[in-house]
């Protein structure tokens, strides 16, 4: 049977026990949030029945991803535009200032470049996590306490390194040559990143801003100390809210989970081709 | 390398040893700079400065205590537990993660019909975030209404359902559980990458060679894997070594300190009793603990020679 050919010609048998194999490792990983799926899809009072049933007995509630949006606890609105505005700047901030150094250090030698790789190395060991309390009264010092400008900044800065070292390993791959062959055609250095490198480079490039993105999306310990008004707070943070000392809105919770999983699920597929490349490109070498 | 051709190819590189100067690369990386020295570099000095100072609660700083507030962390008799809890999270973590992320990237190697399907699946606790998962897990081991438990008890393997977030040890475990399965993706991902390094030869010359299984995977294939190895073990122990959302949701509501780990005293320390001081003192602990781990690993398994 054509379908069940691979690559590496196995027996039938051994093809078959692969996809069972592969069917359980699914299961495993989409199980727990499947489980969430269903229990945004139920009414509180089932959610939280004892013993609880699998699937909902009611019906499944749609409503729950309307009324979601206007709850007592936390503005879920302005939690997502939170989480988009923080994370995409962040973002933005990282490629517009990664990228010039990445490329920088991967074509020129210049004094202070091992003092400058050093502080990356050392920016990439550390998480905002690990310098809350200094962020948190350096916020409060600068002001910009409980804004969205502190965590964009925050995110950028922690997320810096790992784009500059993936997008720098990718410009070293580009060869030398081909940029010294532009430049002696008389174009500047800006030139040439733009136009020759850009194009050869841009899978590092879309694997660092996927990775910054996703990281920006999920941050949380950071969000948590900085951010107090509900507003501000990013959706990681607002979960929380639902989850009460007497009751929870599980329902919430898990609808306002999938709201957020669902986006960074997509980006991940259309790069998941690209993700092992960029990673033995940039980590693995 | 031989030493000759790195000889001969030496002196051009010695001869012109920089080929820009400083302040023509600092339009290039100066950004970088400014964002790492204003956002990590500052607050980390700013928060060892905290620690020798005394501040209110409310944060105002009041005067110099020079090393009193790491004294009263260190007779903090919660603290070995603390230590000790942080030292078994750690090690136990991530160790399993790469156990388990090696056979997976193994089997995930291997072509079969659907693949891409499975190795979306195993993206996904990676693209949702920490929170997120760990709640749904708190939900799904509750003794009443979670799910997981029930399933445990419809299989027969409990009686009935088991408190496992109401102490701490059984808290603990299923934090273990939760912290490998969202670690599991990258890690995976990662040694992937690194099996599309080995390449095809070498492994037909193990064929030929007789080589068994096994025996080609221990002196073939991992060797091979190195780089990539050390690489997500160190991401590895700075994420776990670093994680908050797990613990914090999974024990958060177990009263002391039985359960905490580094991170999550800290936060106590700041939210609960509103102490920057003292936390700051615990971080720059912290921070030290980090150091030196990254130092000892770098220096010994040297993964990162390229940047």
């Amino acid at each position: 049977m054509a379908l069940l050919t691979t690559e590496d010609r196995a027996p039938r048998k051994v093809v078959i026990s692969r996809m069972a194999v592969g069917l359980i490792v699914a299961a495993v990983f989409l199980i727990p949030y499947v489980t969430m799926f269903i229990g945004s899809l139920k009414t509180q009072s089932e959610i939280l029945s004892i013993p609880p049933s699998y699937m909902p007995r009611d019906g499944f509630q749609f409503s729950n991803y309307a009324s979601m949006w206007d709850t007592p606890e936390t503005p879920v609105p302005y939690n997502l535009i939170s989480t988009i505005v923080i994370s995409v700047c962040a973002t933005l901030l990282v490629l517009l200032v990664a990228t010039p150094a990445a490329y920088f250090t991967a074509r020129f030698r210049f004094p202070g470049k091992m003092v400058f790789m050093f502080l990356v190395i050392v920016t990439q060991m550390l998480q905002p996590a690990v310098l809350t309390a200094g962020l948190f009264k350096q916020m409060l010092a600068w002001n910009l306490h409980d804004t969205w400008v502190a965590m964009i900044l925050i995110n950028a800065a922690f997320n810096l390194a790992f784009a500059v070292w993936i997008m720098h390993s990718f410009f070293a791959g580009v060869p030398k040559s081909i940029d010294e062959a532009a430049q002696i055609d008389g174009a500047g250095k800006l030139r040439v990143l733009f136009t020759i490198n850009l194009p050869l480079v841009w899978p590092g490039i879309v694997t660092a801003v996927i990775f910054t993105f996703v990281t920006c999306w999920n941050e949380f310990a950071a969000s948590l100390v900085i951010l107090s008004t509900a507003e501000n707070q990013p959706l990681s943070v607002a979960l929380t809210k639902f989850v009460g000392q007497y009751a929870t809105a599980w329902q919430y919770v898990f609808g306002v989970s999938i709201v957020a999983i669902v986006p960074v699920i997509i980006l991940f597929a259309l790069i998941e081709k690209r993700l092992i490349g960029g990673l033995s490109a940039g980590a693995v070498k | 390398m031989s030493t000759a051709v790195r000889d001969a190819a030496a002196p051009k590189y010695r001869v012109r040893k920089h080929d820009q100067s400083w302040w023509a690369s600092l339009p290039w990386i100066g950004p970088a700079l400014a964002l790492i020295l204003a956002i990590v570099v500052f607050p980390a000095g700013y928060m060892i400065y905290n620690s020798t100072r005394k501040i209110s609660q409310v944060g105002t700083d009041l005067e110099s205590v020079g090393l009193k507030n790491f004294a009263t962390v260190f007779a903090d008799p919660a603290l070995p537990r603390i230590l000790i809890n942080t030292f078994f999270w750690v090690i136990i973590v991530v160790l399993l993660t790469v156990v388990i992320s090696l056979a997976l990237a193994q089997f995930l190697n291997k072509p079969f019909p659907g693949r891409t399907l499975v190795r979306m699946a195993v993206i996904v606790p990676w693209a949702a975030s920490v929170v997120m998962t760990t709640t749904l897990f708190y939900y799904a081991m509750d003794p009443n209404y979670g799910l997981f438990n029930k399933f445990l008890v419809d299989l027969g393997v409990l009686e009935e359902g088991f408190g496992w977030t109401k102490n701490a040890v059984p808290a603990i475990a299923v934090s273990i559980v939760v912290a490998v399965f969202v670690s599991i993706p990258f890690t995976t991902y990662t040694i992937l990458a690194g099996l599309q390094a080995v390449p095809d030869e070498t492994l037909e010359a193990a064929k030929m060679d007789g080589a068994g299984r096994w025996r080609t995977y221990f002196s073939v294939i991992l060797p091979q894997l190195r780089s990539a190895l050390a690489v997500s073990v160190l991401i590895n122990i700075i994420n776990v070594f670093n994680n908050l959302p797990i613990l914090r949701v999974m024990t958060g509501s177990i009263p002391g300190n039985d359960a905490d780990t580094l991170m999550t005293y800290i936060f106590k320390v700041l939210q609960f009793d509103r102490r920057l001081d003292l936390s700051s003192a615990l971080s720059v602990v912290n921070f030290a603990i980090v150091l030196v781990i990254v130092a000892i690993y770098v220096k010994t398994v040297k993964p990162m020679q390229e940047v």
